[in-house]
């Protein structure tokens, strides 16, 4: 064979590579193209299975959401949580001011500050709404407090503190102010495996859903499905409108329940930032975000594309021309 | 082209549809297949479409034993044979072009060639100036000729017709078959089966009659077109 002739043939193959690939982008186009028209058609029966695939990815997609805020809220106040060092009576104001400078100059602390019983009861008076309690009794009952932020939150650092501080001279009792944080925060560890639980029956609801409404579909276009078969159709032929099907309804529950999502933020932003701000907290609510969201039309169209591939399996392999 | 050796079919219910049957089709031949209703010629169709497997003896279609042929070669079998359908066998939901041009789209044509295909393929049986017309509003002649083009339009070798002119007037029935001698003559093998014994003995071609499955006569009609010869 000469060297021109197999040029030519190497040309004739990538000629063909080419084409195939060109072929089947313009099958894939046709059919996505077919199937959304086909969708659009029906626009009611559309629109519902639509709506049940966006409420079922909605509920548990916003559950994550609200645990994520909350997992992040709870550390940006855990950043400012106190511990309360309770002195006894016999500790004087001077002891006192000793030991906050000591304590002051610990790593883990980040500030210390005395407040001596006439200050605790100002303060008492001040906040509680209670002072006429407090004037009635002959002498102050609050005992002088210790006032500590602490530098880091680990367990184990948390409590190499706590023991350091109830073994010190004159210290009654220590309050730490974050059982409550570390309570949360074991709630939002089951909340999310909760969640992550509904997250996966949900999906599979929204795969099943999907591939119901696949089965109806094939049901209704048995005659066609013959004919292509008849013509030469693969397998793979008759299915690919079914699975863009499947993907474009998963895709449009996904788009739904972004808007859902979206819409959520919206009502509930203006209280939840007045609520935090009363908490004193800078923690600004997080939504979806754009790596969110577009996790979340991808998700949603695999998992449409997966109920049909399930639909398409068990029940196109049934029609066969007789 | 197509030999049956031998063949038997049975239905699962214990129907015998075909009995021994034997006969081969010539590359380019065509022939007429007749008998009356559950005779066997529809079984015999379907055979040669891989829709039923034979309960005994072997079919080779072009030197392919279809006994053999694993279930995801079948579609390309059937991209090989052109069928045409008493009932047509269209679809209402899109227009006459589309039907036609479903074989191609099926086998990846790019659109300008399958376009100038399903254009040639509607020209030939005079359907063009109706392309954009949805088949449902076409009489039963022309459903017909849409069938025929869509069995053509991707040229198989052979053509296979299960009654093409059962629902249609003797008129209507003779043009049909002209449109089969016109794809036969430029070297499509065809199998025709029909129980239109007054219009397929007017045709010069060769007439295999079943009876309760197996081939009781194979005859020419008129002089044996040997002369014709295989074509170039």
């Amino acid at each position: 064979m000469s060297k021109p002739r197999r040029a030519s043939g190497a040309q004739q193959h990538r000629r063909t590579m080419r084409s195939a690939l060109q072929s089947a982008a313009q099958t894939h186009w046709r059919t996505a193209r077919q199937s959304l028209q086909r969708l659009l058609q029906t626009p009611v029966a559309t629109a519902m299975t639509v709506a049940v695939i966006g409420i079922a990815l909605v509920l548990p997609v916003g559950l994550l959401l609200t645990l994520d805020n909350l997992r992040g809220l709870s550390g940006n106040l855990g950043g400012v949580s106190q511990v309360s060092v309770y002195l006894e009576d016999s500790v004087s104001a001077a002891q006192a001011e000793t030991l906050v400078q000591e304590l002051g100059q610990r790593e883990d602390v980040q500030q210390a500050r005395y407040v001596s019983p006439e200050e605790g009861s100002e303060e008492f008076i001040e906040y509680s709404g209670l002072g006429d309690v407090l004037a009635a009794l002959s002498e102050n009952p609050l005992p002088g407090v210790i006032v500590l932020t602490p530098r880091l939150l680990d367990a184990a650092g948390a409590q190499t503190l706590l023991s350091d501080l109830e073994g010190l001279p004159g210290v009654q009792s220590v309050q730490f102010d974050l059982a409550w944080v570390e309570r949360l925060q074991q709630l939002l560890a089951l909340a999310g495996r909760a969640a992550a639980g509904l997250l996966l029956v949900l999906c599979l609801g929204v795969a099943f859903v999907t591939g119901n409404t696949i089965r109806l579909a094939i049901e209704g276009r048995r005659a066609e499905i013959v004919v292509v078969k008849l013509v030469g159709g693969t397998d793979a032929d008759v299915a690919l409108p079914f699975l863009y099907c499947g993907a474009f309804y998963g895709l449009g529950g996904a788009i739904g329940a972004c808007l859902l999502l979206w819409l959520g933020m919206l009502l509930l932003q203006g209280p939840a930032q007045t609520l935090l701000t009363l908490y004193g907290s800078d923690y600004r609510p997080q939504g979806l975000g754009l790596g969110g969201g577009a996790l979340l039309l991808a998700g949603g169209s695999l998992l449409g594309w997966l109920g049909a591939l399930l639909s398409v399996r068990q029940h196109l392999a049934a029609i066969e021309p007789r | 082209m197509i030999r049956f050796d031998n063949v038997s079919m049975r239905y699962p219910g214990g129907h015998q549809a075909l009995h021994q049957v034997n006969f081969e089709l010539a590359d380019g031949e065509m022939a007429f297949l007749t008998g009356r209703s559950g005779a066997g010629k529809s079984t015999l169709l379907k055979l040669l479409m891989v829709m039923e497997k034979p309960s005994q003896g072997q079919i080779l279609v072009d030197g392919r034993n279809l006994g053999r042929l694993p279930r995801q070669q079948i579609p390309f079998h059937r991209r090989r044979i052109g069928v045409v359908f008493q009932d047509h066998q269209l679809l209402f939901d899109r227009s006459v072009f589309d039907n036609v041009a479903l074989p191609l789209q099926i086998e990846g044509y790019p659109k300008h060639e399958a376009d100038r295909r399903v254009r040639a393929a509607l020209d030939k049986v005079g359907l063009l100036r109706k392309e954009k017309m949805n088949p449902q509003q076409l009489s039963g002649g022309e459903q017909q000729r849409v069938g025929i083009a869509r069995a053509v339009v991707n040229r198989p070798q052979i053509l296979l017709a299960d009654e093409p002119t059962g629902n249609l007037d003797p008129e209507l029935a003779a043009e049909i078959m002209q449109l089969f001698e016109q794809f036969n003559q430029v070297g499509v093998s065809m199998l025709i089966a029909s129980h239109d014994l007054s219009l397929i003995t007017r045709l010069q071609h060769r007439i295999l009659t079943l009876d309760q499955g197996s081939v009781v006569q194979d005859a020419w009609q008129g002089a044996e077109p040997a002369a014709r010869g295989p074509r170039p």
